[in-house]
């Protein structure tokens, strides 16, 4: 910008009032750049070069192993078993949240946020204290050969803690903005309450509720602290993923250990994909269509296919 | 189908919305609730709908208890304030909703189906929309879209809240005739809530005039527009001009006007106030026996079919003026004139809210 050779008199060419100096620009872009590269790039690289260390023959034959094997099964079980609940109880919540006035409305969303307040491994304490040999209901379990803590139930229980606000916090101010009123229309249409959800509420959130169940299942397979307390780390039995990892890693093996860990970042990497994706599919807070009048065409072909005789 | 609503009352938590509101409507009518915003005119609406449960009271339709009836068993057609468009579904899925959601043995075929979508569209002159997404529609498109689904499920009674509020003054307008003119094909029973007084007078062939939760007037439009119940609808449905006076046995005075006033109190005088519409009032450049009071002119609007004049009284009131242009270009009113106004007719409402009017017609 040639800011010094225009006179006073004459209206300067100005830049607009929001926009930085180029040499601020390139500061701010390097510093973010740095940060970025220097905590998440790094990491990144680090994890897979120490994976690959020996050669893909040993990366295999550590993922291989039974007790890695174990531990995969065991993630991918948990997260099953955790996501569809989470999704049943996130939609319930947000549902109730968004749609309806009663009474402790703003007690229920403390209760949602909480997990978030709440240190993990205090989760997983709290499970030990309710369900361990010595805790609540302990002895009544052992009684009924019942066990949860340093069992699959444990690991199940302290996952679903902490994942549980995932689903809600990301339906609920969705669901707000968007009101009752469609739902209102459909009721008067004849629409009754089954009908009105799959047909109206539904297809308005899925992206919203795709982008909860992506950060809950991501969060479920990396979660630590919690399980860790309650898990027992008995070897093929109740280690999870992050849990392999650590005994790995204690045990010096660390082709092992980043083996495993490479996996959990391809899952993060995979997750980030799939929501930026999604993000984009939703096109911002609106409906994809909204930004793209294509689709019009592509449904009536649709049309026409399905009811020409 | 007619719809009977009996001392209605409904609260939302300290607010009252509706006192002990009771109303007719005949089948085939076009009834417009009219009035400010929170006085109650959705809230009825809604009622009317099965959308909210009033408190006490009940509503008939053709006779029947409608409380037996849940929303979705009322068969009536609602148009939302804001549409309320199912935006991930195309014009023609947003149509076809009431027939879809149909239990299977009432539901038309597919084929039926389609055939009274293109039928409603042709109606409300869309079929070249069927396809495209709410979000890409106009608002007076969208408005349409939102009578044509409404009509789908052929419903006996048509509900519009404010069904034209959102859109600019001229496609109201053009709406505003449209819907009238598809009232008179259809027929169906229609309750239509309005802020807009214009709109209310031209499209309904009966204005409710509603404020803070009750009914102030129900008639057709000239009876609520010539023959105001009192203060409120009067003020509501055009601009009024105040004016303080006495009176005194059967006499009224306002300024130097004397009129004849039946109600005088006996003894004493009694405070009174006397509303005129613009429109009844006339400008001389002389004074005389008729003469409300004295004025500059401040202010001439000309650029209208209705020209409006500003007055500045001398004790600083200002008073609003219409007249038709030719009279307008005949007189010659120009800003600073010095003017005298004379009222055609002042109408003055006894103290008491409900009092009735009484219209003191100024010997000529």
């Amino acid at each position: 910008m040639s800011d010094a050779v225009a006179p006073a008199s004459l209206p300067t060419v100005a830049r607009p009032a929001l926009v930085e100096p180029a040499a601020v620009r390139g500061v701010l872009i390097a510093v973010a750049l740095a940060f970025m590269g220097l905590f998440l790039v790094c990491p990144l690289v680090v994890v897979f070069a120490q994976a690959l260390e020996r050669g893909v023959g040993a990366y295999w034959a550590a993922l291989r192993d039974p007790d890695a094997r174990a531990a995969i099964r065991l993630t991918l079980l948990t997260a099953a078993i955790v996501v569809p609940l989470n999704a049943v109880f996130g939609l319930a919540a947000a549902w109730a949240i968004a749609k309806f006035e009663f009474r402790g409305k703003s007690l229920l969303l403390t209760l949602i946020d909480l997990p978030f307040a709440i240190s993990p491994v205090i989760a997983g304490l709290i499970y030990v204290l309710l369900f361990g040999r010595r805790g609540w209901w302990g002895p009544w379990l052992d009684a009924h050969g019942i066990r949860i803590i340093f069992a699959v139930p444990g690991i199940v229980l302290a996952t679903l803690f902490v994942t549980c606000p995932l689903v809600a916090r990301e339906l609920i101010p969705l669901m707000q903005a968007q009101g009752r009123e469609e739902e209102e229309a459909a009721a008067v249409l004849g629409a009754r309450g089954w009908q009105t959800f799959f047909r109206v509420t539904l297809p308005n959130i899925r992206w919203g509720l795709v982008n909860g169940l992506i950060l809950c299942n991501a969060r479920a397979m990396g979660e630590f602290g919690a399980v860790s307390v309650v898990s027992g780390h008995i070897r093929g039995l109740t280690n999870t993923m992050t849990l392999h990892v650590e005994v790995l890693y204690n045990e010096y093996n660390f082709v092992g250990a980043f083996a495993v860990a490479s996996l959990l970042a391809l899952l993060s990497l995979v997750t980030l994909a799939v929501k930026s994706l999604v993000e984009w599919k939703a096109g911002g807070p609106h409906d994809h269509r909204r930004m793209r009048p294509v689709a019009a065409g592509t449904s009536r072909a649709r049309w026409a296919g399905a009811h020409e005789p | 189908m007619s719809i009977e609503v009996r001392n209605v009352t409904k609260t939302f938590g300290s607010f009252t919305a509706l006192r002990d509101v009771s109303l007719h409507v005949d089948t085939g009518e076009l009834v417009a609730l009219l009035g400010p915003s929170g006085s109650g005119k959705t809230t009825l609406l809604r009622i009317l709908a099965g959308l909210e449960v009033p408190d006490c009271g009940s509503i008939f339709f053709y006779g029947e208890d409608a409380a037996t009836r849940r929303v979705q068993d009322r068969r009536v057609g609602f148009v939302f304030q804001h549409y309320a468009l199912f935006r991930h579904m195309t014009v023609f899925e947003n149509v076809a909703f009431g027939l879809r959601v149909m239990p299977r043995r009432v539901r038309p075929s597919r084929r039926e189906i389609r055939a009274r979508v293109q039928r409603l569209l042709e109606l409300v002159q869309l079929e070249w929309l069927a396809d495209r997404y709410p979000a890409q529609l106009s608002g007076g498109q969208r408005q349409r879209v939102a009578l044509a689904r409404a009509l789908a499920v052929e419903p006996k009674v048509l509900l519009l809240d404010e069904p034209f509020g959102a859109l600019d003054a001229k496609v109201r307008q053009e709406l505003r005739q449209w819907l009238r003119r598809l009232h008179n094909e259809i027929h169906v029973t229609g309750v239509l809530v309005t802020h807009d007084q214009e709109e209310a007078l031209e499209v309904a062939d009966r204005v409710v005039v509603m404020n803070a939760g009750r009914i102030e007037q129900t008639g057709t439009p000239e009876e609520v527009f010539h023959r105001p119940a009192n203060e409120f609808v009067l003020n509501f449905l055009g601009r009024v001009n105040v004016f303080h006076g006495r009176a005194e046995g059967s006499k009224a005075f306002f300024g130097t006007l004397a009129m004849d006033y039946p109600d005088g109190p006996a003894t004493g005088s009694l405070e009174l106030r006397g509303f005129v519409r613009p429109h009844d009032l006339d400008l001389d450049t002389v004074s005389g026996d008729d003469t409300l009071l004295e004025g500059t002119i401040v202010r001439v609007h000309a650029a209208a079919p209705q020209v409006k004049i500003e007055v500045l009284s001398t004790a600083g009131e200002t008073i609003h003026v219409e007249m038709s242009q030719e009279r307008y270009r005949a007189a010659g009113w120009r800003r600073g004139q010095r003017v005298y106004v004379r009222p055609r007719e002042i109408r003055v409402f006894a103290n008491d809210r409900h009092g009735g009017g009484a219209v003191c017609t100024v010997p000529r």
